[in-house]
């Protein structure tokens, strides 16, 4: 039985295709990273990422990176959930996300969950750089354990940055083998579903969004910076997802 | 250096304006998530382990003398909630005021001229243990101690704790403060060379959701 | 070494009678005394009296925060960007006294947002009889009792009603309901303070805080001196 692993990178490029649309010059799936083209909406491109093997699994090292250009705009979702999975292989999993939005560009990044199965060890790292100009909406969510089960050990670091300069830094650690509190009265307090949505605007410079409570366990607010964040906690996906549509839409409006 | 200089910057009786903060406490005891010792201890140990080590490494990254106005933005990219960078920077300025009449120093008045206002407290803090002639572990284990010490306090007040189980807490999590301020010194040596991304980020969601909960009510006891 | 002695741009540090541009700051009254002795109504009654000859501002040390700053707001005797809360976490007697840099901070943003100022009074919450002002932070304190709350407070004595360099017997319209002997105040608060001055005042007379502003003119008078 091997042990290595599966190493995987997915590219995306988008462009402005100078008729109003967007075009998408690189698309390059590899192994359990397949991805399709979906119909566009307007002048925006839409892609799939189509998960054709689940994982990753103990060992395996995945990475998606997503490039837009200046005045392009790309949607990024994904057909499933994403599994982390105990392997045979030893060792964490690796899910690199690099993303990279130029002025005027914009990138929305909605993928389905992240589950975490019992027994699977996962360490993803989510990096966005922006230059000025950059519109971004980006989500992700965790689930911790599948049903009735036990959550693996699950860390997610999120790093967005505009010019360089840091405009969010948040890394969370759960399950087994997490430092201590993690889901306690200060960590999750129980949840097992977590998300965070991060919308980040040139025009939030001037008006940024009003910082607001949306229930007991999710709270928008506003960054040092054109940005926002939502970070919401809740018993299931099915409640985060609502949570999480229901605060991008008032801030799409 | 004077290591008695740790004690008199680690004392709870520092002028500094700690007292009117209750470090979440306030907030997860209205909700319920704190009503007791135990869920006291809990609470303090995910705060060490998230803001507390993000900020003793911030403060030992200040402490070693990697810029101030650098380690600042890594704070406000580590602090999402806009209530706890008020309060963050709120306390730094205080804790400037107190130092600088403490431990006078050229470095702490530039860092007050160039944020009146208030640097976020762990730089402020790195920067006045410097001043007090105290090294980067010194600073973290400062701050660290303060992730807890304030909510526990803030606690006995709250709940009318027992002040001998909330000092328990606090012994109880002495060891893993010993591995926190640790791990957030080798992390600052590390920002001297990799920069500031090489400073911790770990966050605890209860602490921010909390915190902007907090902020809206309109009668409370302490200002965070 | 203190390389910055002029405070250039940055908090000065504690009680400085100087602002960092070197221009006077504003005089510090700090009024203290038990809970529900009107010391928020004297406030009141003081900004009445004082705000059309003076520029003046309020500092409140609330226990539960912003109460005592909500009524002030709510009498309208100031502007809202005149009157600041201080949080102090259950513990007012902290903030005016042991810590106060949240106290200072307040005071200072009142000057640079609303100043210049002749007079900033700071309210500290209710609290018991052995709570007084930093020196650090005021420049003289008033300490509020009432003839309501037992006419041996004066005997008693304590930090407050000893050392304050204006002692406050309020509420003596209703000295006779609750059987308060104001001359055994008088006498009592005598021997306590020996020279320093006591009045009694009820706002609810014509005089009303007359006697404590004009003690207030004088603190002016003096520091501007």
């Amino acid at each position: 039985m091997t042990t290595a692993g599966v190493r995987a990178t997915a590219r995306i490029g988008a462009r402005a295709d100078g008729r109003g649309g967007t075009a998408l010059p690189v698309l390059e799936g590899e192994g359990p990273l397949a991805l399709r083209r979906t119909r566009a909406s307007g002048d925006e491109a839409r892609v799939m990422l189509v998960g054709a093997m689940s994982g990753p699994l103990g060992g395996d090292r995945f990475a998606v990176e997503a490039e837009v250009g200046e005045g392009a705009r790309l949607h990024v979702g994904s057909a499933a959930a994403t599994i982390a999975l105990p392997g045979q292989a030893k060792g964490e999993a690796r899910y690199d996300v690099r993303l990279d939005v130029s002025g005027g560009g914009e990138l929305r990044w909605l993928p389905e969950q992240l589950i975490s199965a019992q027994g699977s060890d996962l360490y993803v790292s989510s990096r966005v750089e922006l230059r000025s100009g950059a519109r971004l909406v980006f989500r992700e969510e965790q689930v911790l354990g599948r049903v009735g089960e036990q959550p693996g050990r699950l860390t997610s670091r999120l790093t967005v940055r505009l010019d360089g300069r840091p405009l969010l830094d948040q890394e969370l650690s759960c399950g087994p083998g997490a430092p201590g509190g993690w889901d306690g009265p200060a960590g999750l307090g129980g949840h097992r579903a977590l998300g965070q949505l991060v919308v980040v605007r040139p025009e939030f410079e001037s008006e940024p969004p009003q910082a607001r409570l949306l229930g007991e366990y999710a709270a928008l607010m506003p960054l040092a910076g054109p940005a926002a964040l939502v970070s919401a906690l809740a018993p299931d996906a099915l409640r985060l997802r609502r949570v999480l549509d229901e605060a991008l839409r008032t801030l799409d409006r | 250096m004077s290591r008695a200089a740790l004690l008199v910057l680690a004392d709870g009786r520092f002028p500094a304006g700690g007292h009117a903060h209750s470090g979440g406490a306030e907030a997860a005891v209205k909700a319920g998530r704190i009503n007791g010792a135990a869920s006291l201890e809990d609470f303090c140990r995910g705060r060490l382990n998230t803001a507390g080590l993000v900020s003793a490494a911030l403060a030992a990254a200040a402490a070693l003398g990697v810029d101030p106005a650098l380690l600042d933005s890594a704070a406000d990219a580590r602090t999402p909630s806009p209530a706890l960078r008020v309060a963050a920077r709120r306390l730094g300025r205080q804790l400037m005021r107190a130092a600088r009449a403490t431990w006078p120093s050229g470095e702490l008045d530039a860092l007050a001229r160039a944020f009146p206002k208030g640097a976020h407290q762990p730089v402020v803090l790195g920067l006045v243990a410097r001043a007090a002639g105290l090294g980067p572990e010194d600073a973290a284990y400062c701050s660290a101690y303060e992730s807890v010490s304030g909510p526990a306090t803030a606690t006995v007040r709250l709940l009318s704790l027992d002040p001998f189980d909330a000092t328990g807490v606090l012994a109880r999590l002495a060891p893993e403060l010993d591995v926190v301020a640790r791990a957030a010194a080798d992390a600052a040596r590390n920002v001297v060379d990799a920069g500031v991304d090489a400073l911790p980020s770990a966050s605890a969601p209860l602490l921010e959701i909390g915190a902007q909960a907090h902020a809206a009510w309109a009668v409370r006891l302490f200002a965070s | 070494m203190h390389l910055d002695h002029t405070h250039d741009g940055a908090s000065a540090v504690s009680a400085d009678a100087r602002r960092p541009d070197g221009s006077r700051r504003a005089l510090r009254i700090g009024l203290g005394g038990p809970v529900g002795s009107g010391k928020t109504a004297t406030v009141a009654a003081l900004c009445r009296a004082l705000r059309d000859e003076l520029s003046l501002a309020v500092v409140t040390n609330d226990i539960y925060t912003r109460e005592d700053a909500e009524f002030l707001l709510r009498e309208a005797v100031l502007p809202p960007e005149r009157i600041t809360a201080v949080e102090t976490g259950a513990c007012p007697h902290t903030a005016i006294r042991d810590d106060i840099s949240a106290n200072l901070e307040a005071v200072e943003d009142l000057e640079d947002e609303v100043g210049p100022l002749d007079l900033i009074l700071v309210e500290s919450g209710g609290d018991n009889l052995t709570a007084t002002f930093s020196k650090g932070l005021v420049d003289a304190q008033i300490f509020v009792i009432d003839v309501a709350g037992g006419d041996d407070i004066p005997r008693k004595g304590g930090p407050g009603v000893t050392t304050a360099d204006l002692l406050v017997v309020n509420k003596t319209d209703l000295a006779p309901y609750v059987g308060s002997d104001l001359a055994r105040m008088a006498a009592d608060a005598k021997a306590q303070r020996a020279e320093l001055p006591v009045v009694f005042q009820s706002l609810r007379t014509e005089a009303g805080v007359t006697a404590v502003a004009e003690w207030v003119r004088e603190r002016l008078a003096a520091w501007t001196a």
